[in-house]
Order: C-alpha cells, then structure tokens, then sequence
C-alpha cells in the first residue's frame, strides 16, 4: 500500500502546486513530511486505476504489437469475406465453389518493390487454389473468422461459468466450496481431445437418432462452430474458477471487505461491487490467456476430425484438407498455418501487457544512457544557476 | 547480565576471506565514516526525483547517530546507498569514505566485500529478512563462512559465542530452530548476531524496533545500548521514534523531505531545536505521563486482576444503558477448515457509557482488536453476552444485524486496505448512508460533502481513488465513512498506527474534535500508551486474551497496579534523554527482576 501514498498536502490542501512549491523551497516546518514512496507515487498522480493499467498497458511493445496485428488480421477477415448476410469485398464469396486454374494454381500475389518484388499487387488468386480450384485466399479468411468466433465465444462461456464459480466458492466457502471445487475437479478430469472426439461422434450420429428435419439439420450444421465453442467453453472454465477463487479468498479478507459490511452491505453487494472490480486483472488475464489456448486447441481438434466439419471452414480442416500436398502446393499449407501462430501470439501477447499492468509491482527502469543523460543535463543546469 | 565486556573482534578465529578495505581493526573515537554532498535520486516520470540531498557528517567508531524523520524524508534510502543497495531506477552522487576507501561508484564485486564485511545492515522485518527454510544457526553459520576461512566445527562455536552475545536463550537449542519458531523479539537478535559476525566497522540499523511490541523493543535497545560498549562499531540509527533516538542516539540528523533540517549533539536537538521542524516533531510526540499527574487521597478505582480471576464489570449508573457491555464475554475465531477454532478472548467484563472514551491497551496478540471486532459483529461472542445500546447481539442472525449496524461505526487500522482501491472515496463514505437511508443523487452527496467538512477534507476529493490520497488523508476519510450514520458506539482499532507523528498529531485533534461534538462513545484500541492517554477517560490494558487492569486513565498512568502495566508503562521510550535515562534505569530493572528474553 506504501508505494500508493501519496506526498502529503498539509494543511493548506487548497494550495496550488506553485504555492506548494514555494512551501517546499522554504522549507516550512509546518506540516507533515511527504510520505512514504512519495517519488514512486509521482507516476500515478491524478489518475484512476484504469488510466494507470492503461497507460502501463501502452507501454508495453509486445502487447502493442499484438492489438495492432489482431486488429489489421479481424478487419481483412471481416471485411473481405462479409459478415453473415453482408457480403464483403473479395470476389469470390464462397469459398467452397471452384474456379479455373489460374498461375498454375499458385499464389498470384507479388511482392511490394521494396521488399525486392515486381510491385503489390493481389491478382486473382492471391494465396493460390486447392487441386480443385477453390480459392484459398476465401478458405483462410473464412477459416480466420471460424477461428476468430470460436475464441471470443469459447472466452465468453469459460469467462460467465469461471467468475461465477470462483465467485461463490471463494466468498462462501465452507460447503459450498466443497460442492463446487469438487465439480470443478470432476470437470478438470475430462479430456478435452477424447471428449471432442465423443462429442464429434455424437452430433454426426445425433440428427438421424432425434429424427431432426432437414431445415433444423442445416441450421445446426450451420451453426457447428458457434456449439462447438459452447461445449469447449463448458470443459476450459476450471481454470478461471480456481484462479478466481483464490482471489476471492484472499480479498475477502481485506479490511474494505469487513468494512462494507459493517456498513450493512449484503453479500451481493460485497460480491459484485467490492470484490469483483478488484479481482478483475487476474480475471482479464487469465481469459485472455485461455483465448490464446482456444484458437490452437480449436485449430487441433479440427485437424483430428472432432471439430469443424464441411460445410464450415476452419484454419485446422484446411490444414487437415490439405497436409497430402505439402510437397506439391505449400501454400495451401502455409497461409492457414501463418494466421494460426499471428493469432495466437497476438493474443498471447496482449495478455502478457494486460498481466504486466495489473502488476503493481511492475516499474519502469530507466536504461543507463537514459540516467547519463538526464545526469549531464541536470549539471549543465546547475552549472549555469551557480 | 555479565559484567566483564567481551571483546568481538578477539573472538574471531578465522582469517577474513576477503581483503576488506581500509586496515584490520578499528579504536573507539576513530573516525570511520566520511560522508560528502551525498545526494540520492530516483528516476521516475522522465525525471529525477530527489530522495536525499547533499547530505554531510562523520562518523567516528563507537557513536551513535540517528537519522531522523518521517516516511518518505530519504532516510532509509541514503544509508542504503552506501552499500549500493539502491534500487535499479536509484542514482548516488557525492562522497562516502569508509576509512578512506571511496564507497559512491564502487564497482559491485568490490562492494560485495564491504556489505556483510565491513558494513552490516540490521533490518526493520526479522521474519522476512531472515530465511525461512534454513535454522538460525545455519545462516549465521553460513555468513561466517563465507567471510572467514573456518571449519565448520569452528563456525559453529563462533555461532553460539555470538548468540550468546546477544542474550539468546539455551543458544545450543536455538541454534536449530527455524526463524518461525522463535518469537519476534528473539529473530531480531539473530539478526544482531548476523550483522555483528564479521565485526563490521559501520552498523546501520533500519528502524530495528518498529516491527516489535513495546515491552520487546525495550528489551533490543537495552541489548543494543549494551552492544555499543563492547563492540567498537559505529552505529547509524535509522527511525521515526523519537523516543528510541533518545534512548541510543549521541548525535542526531533530522530529516525532512530529502534535506537535513538540523544536525547536532542529542542534547542539543532535544534541549534546543533551532529548527521550526525539529520543534514541531518533537512537540507532535505524544508524551507519555504528561496528562496525569498522582492524586493523592483519592479512593482508587482501579480493578486488577488476581489469580486468574477475571475483572468483574465497573459498577456504572444503572439508568444509562451503555454503549457497549460485554458480560463474562469470551470471543472465537470461528473453525476455518482443520484449524481449530481459536479462542482470543476469555471472560471479559467490559462497559463503556454513552460519550465515553476507553482506551484498550495491549501488545499484539492480546485479543484487543478481537473485541474490537466482536463488538461490531464481525466475531462472534461464544460464552457470556455482549450488547450494544441495549441491543443483545450475541445470538443475533445476520438479518437481524442490520438496525444493529446503524448504531456502530469502526475505524480501521490501514487506512489503505480499509478503503477500497477501486471505489472514489466519496462513494466509500456514502455507502453507509445509501444502504441505510436509501439516499442517493443530490442528497447523497450533499451528505457527503457534509462529513467531508467535518473531516476537515475539501469536498473536491469525493472523485478522488485512495492511492491518490496520502495516508493522513485516507484516515480522515475513513473516520467520516465510520461516523456517516452517527453511531452511537466507534470502534477505533489502531487508527493513528500506521501515521508518522506529525500526521497522528493532527488526526487525534480532530478525532478530539469530532467525539465533543458528535458525543458517541469510543473504545479506543492501541498499542500505544501515550496516544491512549490523550483520549480516554478510562484504560483497559489487555494480555493473552485477559483483561489484567480496568480504571482511570490517571490512575493507571500515575500508579500501575499489576506488574504487566508496569512493565508496559516503563517500556514507552520517551522523547527526552534524562528522563529517559531513568525510565531505562527503572525497565532494566524491571527486566532484569522478571529475568525475561523475548
């Protein structure tokens, strides 16, 4: 708590900061000193939590690197391949429909001059096409996008199901502690590939045993990414839970938390409104993380065969589809697996800033040449004053 | 106590590792320590901030000096430079000669034989500054091994010899025991025997009596003041107990915000502070006995505990309803998984009436600040009855507590755990209105503004976070949450503890202030006799869950009763070299009677 005190304003608080200067320079005896961790407090003078997050989050390159990476991959996504009933830019809007043989069915696209090519340019078939003419460049967006909803889906249900979990466990303890720690324990048992392969399993044989109709067949296999994001949301939040309820346990022990509730808070309010905004790095990060996990355990469970299925294009069954031609078409290889690591570093990356931020500990240390600098300058300036 | 002093530097068998600067041994009133212009900064933001400016003085072998001053005034960080013990963003310029040899700007393989060697550093924490998995002896063992050539059989002689220096009892058991398992006093003395293992030339002590109980400080300074006769190190004495510096100290430097406002002899700093800031520290000191004077003739109406048996309940005036009673009480930290439940209070009668200030003194550990927090419901009362304005709550339900929570407000000893880091404090203080009263909106606030005020605070901090405010700030405010309802009973658990003095002074004024006005009663809990005294009209003094002495704060003060209040009470340090000279004549005899080493 020390490094967050502030210097101290005496009895004069409405003093400006010149007059608190002067008071400073003249040394003044009245009033108290300037506190504990008074320079370190400097850094966070005048700011709420979040500017500082903030501005710690900023500051870091990596994570940086990773906004702006996820950000320029979701917009070409997005935007060439449409979203849902909105068509996007790209001329070929489906990616399962064959074309031509164009350049021999290898990628069209060319290099800036700079990076010593003929000139950008994107030409028909920037990343190539499959050995039936289907353009790859529509199959890797359209994968990127499955890729992208999977994530931000599978994060949403882990994150709901974790907090709550954690949430009560940690605050009531006791038995219901017990209860939920020992389904979170049963779930954490589940094998993720074996239980993808029953659930894979299940939905191709699960429409002839229901006896769905063909409308609700279709709809359902039209939606196979969104439930496939549910299911694995439901098995990954163990992780979340107990993360958040160690947090819990130890901030319910905070004094501010005894303190609500001699004012007479009820344990909902002490729940959401004290506990939980303070225990929501270790949530941001954590999901952050586990989303990072999800696009490469996404991308693995549909190279085996247990998740995504045709119709529906995922970067993993493009891997799948296409491993026979590493030799003779790389690219129908490489371009998934590209997207694959950018995304998933991207997001690791962010995580690792958020985690960075939400560490008070966290200090910015100045390089030496930076110290020498501002060294030098500060003797010219005293230099000249003398 | 033996009488003969031990001469350290004979004991040393072994022949030092590593070439030490300067020559082998040192004489009393040998200058040891020069210091230049030294100068402390810190780069934060882009720019330099400065911890501790252009300081100067020497050190001779065998002398005390004490750097004085309140948190943040640079004292800690500019002795800490002299080891190179800065953090990475920290930067010393000027001079400091150790016996001739430059240590600013020394490289760090060359530094490495001055710390431990040549300097030894005694920290504020000994639990965390000693290791936890290894034995005691081990470590001091450890350290001597790495400085001298010596077997293991000899180190482990040396060992014991320095346990025995510095009073350690059966050194033979102890040596095998784990930090955890000695109490915090003893910890502290390994900790002198460590530094003390390569008869440093230059001891620097980081507030090494903060982090002990009052009784146990009295017992290190003791040890300390006898060090400093048989070891011909010279000491810097780092603290903000103004008390501990007259206890030690022969010279002093006071310091304030990164300057050094006075330099001098102790006898002139407390005879004749030149300086306005030295002044007011000195003044901001709550003086212990300075309120109560002896009556004479007067029938006493203090309770002491005899043979077990607890205080019965002060006979009050039976028309008032007290604020808080608690009959036969016995309190519990409930069972918390394979941890039994622990019972922190045993049978204790206690009343305070309505208006009245009752002071509960006690040492860590003595279950004061478990009645604090049964008396506002947090622990639960397992045998007896405890009541508040008449309320019984000792089987209240948790819905049954809300109307009880109306009536009691507590202050918290951090003010910045108490304070939830992610709420603006004007919401803090308006919580207890909006859950009890239902305000909201502009009523609300106009409520807040209102405790702000009377809080002394302007009422443009409501948006402002805790971390932005300072640690006399965030009391303040949290004086004003405790009595936004105007509780009939405040708890105040230690509220001025975590404060520098100047900061406490003012806090207490105004909590003065506040209690004549508002007129709730308050019980009082601190370990701290003198700010005890200020306050309240009755004292409770409390050890190992019992209450031991309940009466008059003058009584007490002027004529403690039970030997554990004596004891208390003559540990206080006061800040004035005479009088403190007999009141260390008077502890020394008190610990030399009861024969204790904690």
């Amino acid at each position: 708590m020390n490094d967050e005190r502030r210097a101290d304003v005496p009895k004069d608080i409405e003093a400006t900061p010149e007059e608190q200067r002067l008071i400073d320079q003249q040394l003044d005896a009245s009033g108290p000193g300037r506190g504990e961790g008074a320079g370190e407090a400097k850094e966070v003078e005048g700011l709420s939590q979040n500017q500082i997050v903030w501005g710690r989050f900023i500051r870091h390159k990596g994570a940086i690197f990773g906004m702006v990476t996820l950000a320029a991959i979701s917009l070409l996504a997005f935007s060439s391949m449409g979203i849902g009933p909105i068509p996007g830019w790209w001329i070929f809007q489906d990616p399962g429909a064959s074309g031509p043989i164009v350049n021999g069915a290898a990628p069209t696209l060319t290099l800036p001059s700079w990076l010593g090519g003929p000139g950008f340019a994107l030409g028909e078939h920037p990343f190539g096409q499959d050995n039936i003419g289907r353009d790859n460049f529509a199959q890797v967006l359209q994968g990127v996008q499955t890729s992208l909803l999977v994530m931000v889906v599978l994060g949403l249900v882990a994150l709901l199901i974790g907090v709550t979990v954690g949430a009560l466990s940690g605050y009531y303890r006791k038995a219901t502690d017990m209860a939920l720690m020992r389904v979170t324990d049963l779930v954490l048992t589940l094998p993720v590939i074996v239980l993808g392969a029953v659930l894979g399993r299940l939905v191709a044989t699960l429409p002839d045993k229901l006896g769905w109709s063909d409308d609700f067949r279709l709809g359902f296999f039209e939606y196979m990414p969104l439930v496939l994001a549910m299911a694995l949301g439901m098995i990954l939040w163990p992780g979340l839970a107990r993360l958040v309820r160690g947090e819990f346990m130890s901030l319910r022990e905070r004094e501010f938390v005894d303190s609500a509730r001699v004012a007479g808070a009820s344990d909902w309010r002490i729940i959401t409104k004290h506990i939980l905004p303070n225990a929501v790095g270790v949530i941001i990060v954590n999901t952050t993380l586990l989303m990072s996990a999800a696009v490469v355990l996404e991308t693995a469970l549909s190279f085996l065969g247990f998740g995504i299925r045709a119709p529906n294009v995922s970067l993993g069954t493009l891997i799948a589809e296409n491993q026979g031609a590493f030799a003779s078409r790389p690219w129908l290889f490489w371009w998934p697996g590209l997207f694959i690591i950018l995304i998933a570093l991207s997001v690791n990356f962010i995580g690792d800033g958020l985690r960075d931020a939400y560490d008070p500990r966290t200090k910015r240390i100045p390089s030496k040449r930076q110290m020498d600098k501002a060294d030098a300058k500060l003797l010219a300036q005293n230099g000249r004053a003398k | 106590m033996s009488e003969q002093p031990i001469a350290v530097s004979s004991l040393s068998r072994g022949e030092k590792m590593s070439r030490g600067v300067g020559s082998g041994t040192i004489k009393k009133g040998e200058l040891i320590l020069e210091v230049r212009d030294l100068t402390v900064r810190f780069w934060v933001n882009n720019d330099w901030f400065v911890a501790a400016d252009s300081m100067t003085f020497d050190l001779s072998a065998g002398e005390v000096l004490a750097i004085v001053g309140e948190s943040g005034s640079g004292k800690t960080q500019s002795s800490m430079s002299l080891i190179g013990l800065l953090p990475a963003n920290g930067r010393s310029t000027g001079s400091a000669k150790l016996k001739g040899t430059e240590l600013i700007g020394m490289p760090l393989n060359k530094l490495r034989e001055v710390r431990g060697n040549e300097i030894a550093v005694i920290f504020q924490e000994p639990m965390t500054a000693l290791n936890p998995v290894y034995t005691v002896g081990f470590q001091i063992v450890e350290t001597l091994r790495t400085h001298f050539v010596m077997n293991p059989t000899d180190a482990k002689d040396r060992a014991l010899e320095l346990m025995r220096l510095v009073e350690i009892p059966n050194p033979e058991d102890s040596f095998n025991k784990f930090p955890h398992q000695l109490s915090g006093g003893q910890r502290q003395r390994i900790m002198i025997a460590q530094s003390l293992s390569c008869d440093p030339k230059l001891l620097i002590a980081d507030e090494p009596t903060t982090a002990l109980d009052v009784t146990v400080q009295g017992e290190i300074l003791k040890l300390m003041r006898e060090l400093r006769e048989r070891v011909d190190a010279a000491i810097i004495l780092i603290t903000h107990d103004m008390g501990v510096v007259a206890d030690m100290a022969d010279r002093i430097i006071v310091m304030k915000d990164g300057r050094v406002v006075e330099h001098g002899t102790s006898e002139q700093i407390f005879g004749a502070p030149k300086h306005p800031y030295t002044q007011q520290l000195l003044a901001a000191v709550p003086h212990l006995g300075s309120a109560s004077e002896p009556l004479e003739g007067v029938p006493r109406l203090t309770l002491i505990a005899r043979d077990d048996k607890p205080i019965p309940l002060t006979s009050g005036d039976s028309s008032v309803t007290p604020a808080l009673l608690l009959e036969n009480a016995s309190i519990e930290y409930p069972k918390a998984g394979r941890r039994a439940a622990f019972r922190a209070a045993h049978q204790i009668n206690l009343r305070v009436d309505p208006g009245e200030v009752i002071g509960l003194v006690g040492e860590s550990g003595s279950g004061k600040t478990t009645i604090g927090r049964a008396a506002v419901a947090l622990l639960p009362v397992v045998e007896g009855k405890i009541s508040v304005a008449g309320r019984d709550i000792t089987h209240a339900r948790p819905k049954d507590l809300k109307p009880f929570r109306k009536d009691v407000g507590i202050v918290f000893q951090d003010p910045g755990s108490s304070l939830n880091p992610r709420l603006p404090v004007g919401e803090s203080i308006g919580e207890p209105l909006l859950l009890h009263q239902g305000l909201k909106g502009a009523e609300l606030s106009k409520r807040v503004e209102a405790l702000l005020d009377s809080v002394e605070l302007p009422r443009a901090m409501r948006n402002r976070y805790p971390h932005e405010l300072s640690g006399g700030q965030r009391q303040r405010i949290g004086i004003a949450r405790a009595l936004a309802l105007e509780p009939k009973l405040l708890i105040a658990d230690e509220p001025t503890s975590a404060l520098d003095v100047s900061v406490q002074a003012r806090v207490l004024l105004l909590f003065q202030e506040l209690q004549q006005r508002y007129g709730f009663a308050c019980l009082f809990i601190s370990h701290d006799l003198a700010v005890v005294e200020m306050l309240s009209e009755r004292i409770a003094v409390m050890r190992n869950g019992r209450l031991v002495e309940v009466g008059p704060t003058r009584e007490i003060v002027s004529a403690p009763q039970h030997p554990y209040t004596q004891r208390l009470l003559s540990a206080v340090p006061v800040p004035d070299p005479a009088e403190q000279k007999k009141r260390r004549e008077l502890r020394d005899a008190i610990i030399a009677k009861e024969k204790i080493v904690s």
